[in-house]
């Protein structure tokens, strides 16, 4: 049996910070409770109080603001809602896609999109996506909100620069025209062995700009800029994806674990990385 | 774990009002307790099944408002004013749904243990889809193992259990 806990049910994002605040390391905030709750019962962690901030309304939206083109999705938003959503599947399919493979139905029906951020599980689908797709993260506590884009936010292992008494409220995507991408992983457990995530920005044919995050090998997700340059400007082939593959091999951080040792998971990089350069120009149905 | 994190601290204590199988329930809980010990321990409904322990394996599926949940997983505060259905909650006035009685007639059971997880899994895919695909049906219980490896009859069941509901509508 868990340890002994007292939740806590706020209203406001800002009283969760306050109690956040006042109970210091005695509390963490509690939200779809899939990786929390697993560590508590493991014994690992022990909070004497959970802040449910389920009870804070209004932070499960999935909207479009269309003064700024971009997708706002509220942290307490869950990973099935994301899947099964109508505007994301309009306006953003490939983060439903990338949605409908996270862990297996009840996790995603209970999980929610910001514990799973904030609680930084080097294995994490959507942080790699959401990393190529260059998501912006709203933190809120008492006195006021911070935007961090996503490389800023993990920090490492189970570590992020959410301050102990911030929540994450929210989560931007932009909606770019001409855009693409492809999302590839690897997988044996629950959570991904390696994955890579790519969005590229098409123009006449030639990829106009791209972006390529690498995922699951290594403590936190890694955008990788040397592939990216490799990639802008010049026309989708099967040489030039393999250039970027090497990049991104070269680049991943991997550790050895039991998912796979260091060099195995920077070869699946390799792989996944053409795959998913195949996928999203093949998507755009651009390919020269 | 806990002898020592917990012998001096007051342990606190909530109502809860919740619906388990269409019937209400109304108790104490402590907010610790999990709500796979609630439904077996407190209220003896033991189809549900703890395995994994880690909301990997299904066999302690239940539905939370008609949604599969892993009971093993879930703080039975969840459960305050909502609708729990364990497998035991499936039949209606002593007749099994057509799920169980499919996997009876196609032998999808083996030793037993992921059985009521794979129904109450399935049978949540059918309120929202019908008439799924196999891919469908093997997407939705990707997250619900069967440790004797008996799958192939599993699919039959389901598949042969939809088709005829599909016949039963159409007569």
């Amino acid at each position: 049996m868990l340890g002994v806990f007292e939740i806590h049910e706020p209203e406001t994002a800002q009283d969760a910070s306050t109690l956040l605040a006042k109970h210091g390391w005695e509390a963490t905030v509690y939200a779809g409770g899939t990786e929390l709750l697993v560590l508590m019962k493991e014994g690992l962690v022990h909070y004497p109080h959970l802040v449910n901030i389920k009870t804070v309304p209004g932070l499960d939206g999935i909207t479009v603001d269309t003064a700024n083109n971009s997708l706002e999705i509220g942290s307490l938003a869950t990973h099935r809602q994301l899947e099964t959503s109508e505007t994301v599947k309009e306006r953003l399919p490939l983060l439903a896609e990338v949605e409908a493979t996270v862990a297996n139905v009840r996790v995603r029906s209970a999980g929610t999109i910001g514990g799973n951020l904030c609680f930084a599980e080097p294995h994490s689908d959507p942080a790699t996506f959401l990393m190529a797709w260059g998501a912006t993260l709203e933190l809120t506590r008492g006195d006021g909100s911070r935007q961090v884009a996503i490389e800023d936010f993990f920090v490492d292992l189970f570590e992020t620069a959410r301050e102990e008494d911030e929540i994450l409220t929210g989560i931007k995507l932009p909606l770019l025209a001409d855009t693409t991408g492809g999302y590839e992983k690897f997988t044996t457990h629950e959570r991904p062995t390696a994955c890579v995530a790519t969005v590229l920005q098409m123009k006449d044919g030639a990829i106009d700009d791209a972006r390529l995050s690498v995922g699951s090998v290594g403590p936190v997700p890694i955008r990788v800029p040397e592939a990216e340059g490799t990639l802008r400007g010049e026309q989708p082939s099967d040489a030039l994806f393999e250039a970027a593959a090497e990049h991104a091999h070269d680049a991943a951080d991997a550790v050895g674990d039991i998912y796979g040792s260091a060099n195995y998971k920077r070869h699946l990089v390799r792989v996944l990385t053409a795959r998913a350069l195949n996928k999203a120009v093949a998507q755009a149905g651009r390919k020269g | 774990m806990s002898a020592e994190l917990n012998s001096a601290v007051e342990r606190p204590r909530m109502p809860i009002r919740l619906t388990v199988n269409g019937r209400v329930v109304e108790t104490e809980i402590e907010p610790r307790e999990m709500l796979l010990d609630f439904l077996r321990d407190r209220l003896g409904l033991t189809g549900a099944k703890r395995s994994c322990d880690v909301q990997v394996c299904g066999a302690c599926t239940v539905l939370l408002d008609g949604v599969p949940v892993s009971a093993c997983c879930t703080l039975a505060y969840e459960a305050r004013d909502r609708k729990v259905t364990t497998i035991e909650g499936l039949e209606v006035d002593g007749k099994l749904h057509f799920l169980q009685e499919a996997f009876i007639s196609n032998t999808a059971v083996q030793c037993g243990f992921c059985t009521s997880g794979m129904i109450l899994t399935v049978s949540s895919l059918l309120e929202e889809n019908p008439q799924p695909t196999r891919e469908e049906i093997r997407a939705h219980l990707r997250g619900n193992l069967c440790r004797c490896t008996g799958y192939w009859n599993i699919f039959e069941a389901i598949e042969t259990a939809i088709e005829q509901q599909e016949e039963g509508r159409s007569e």
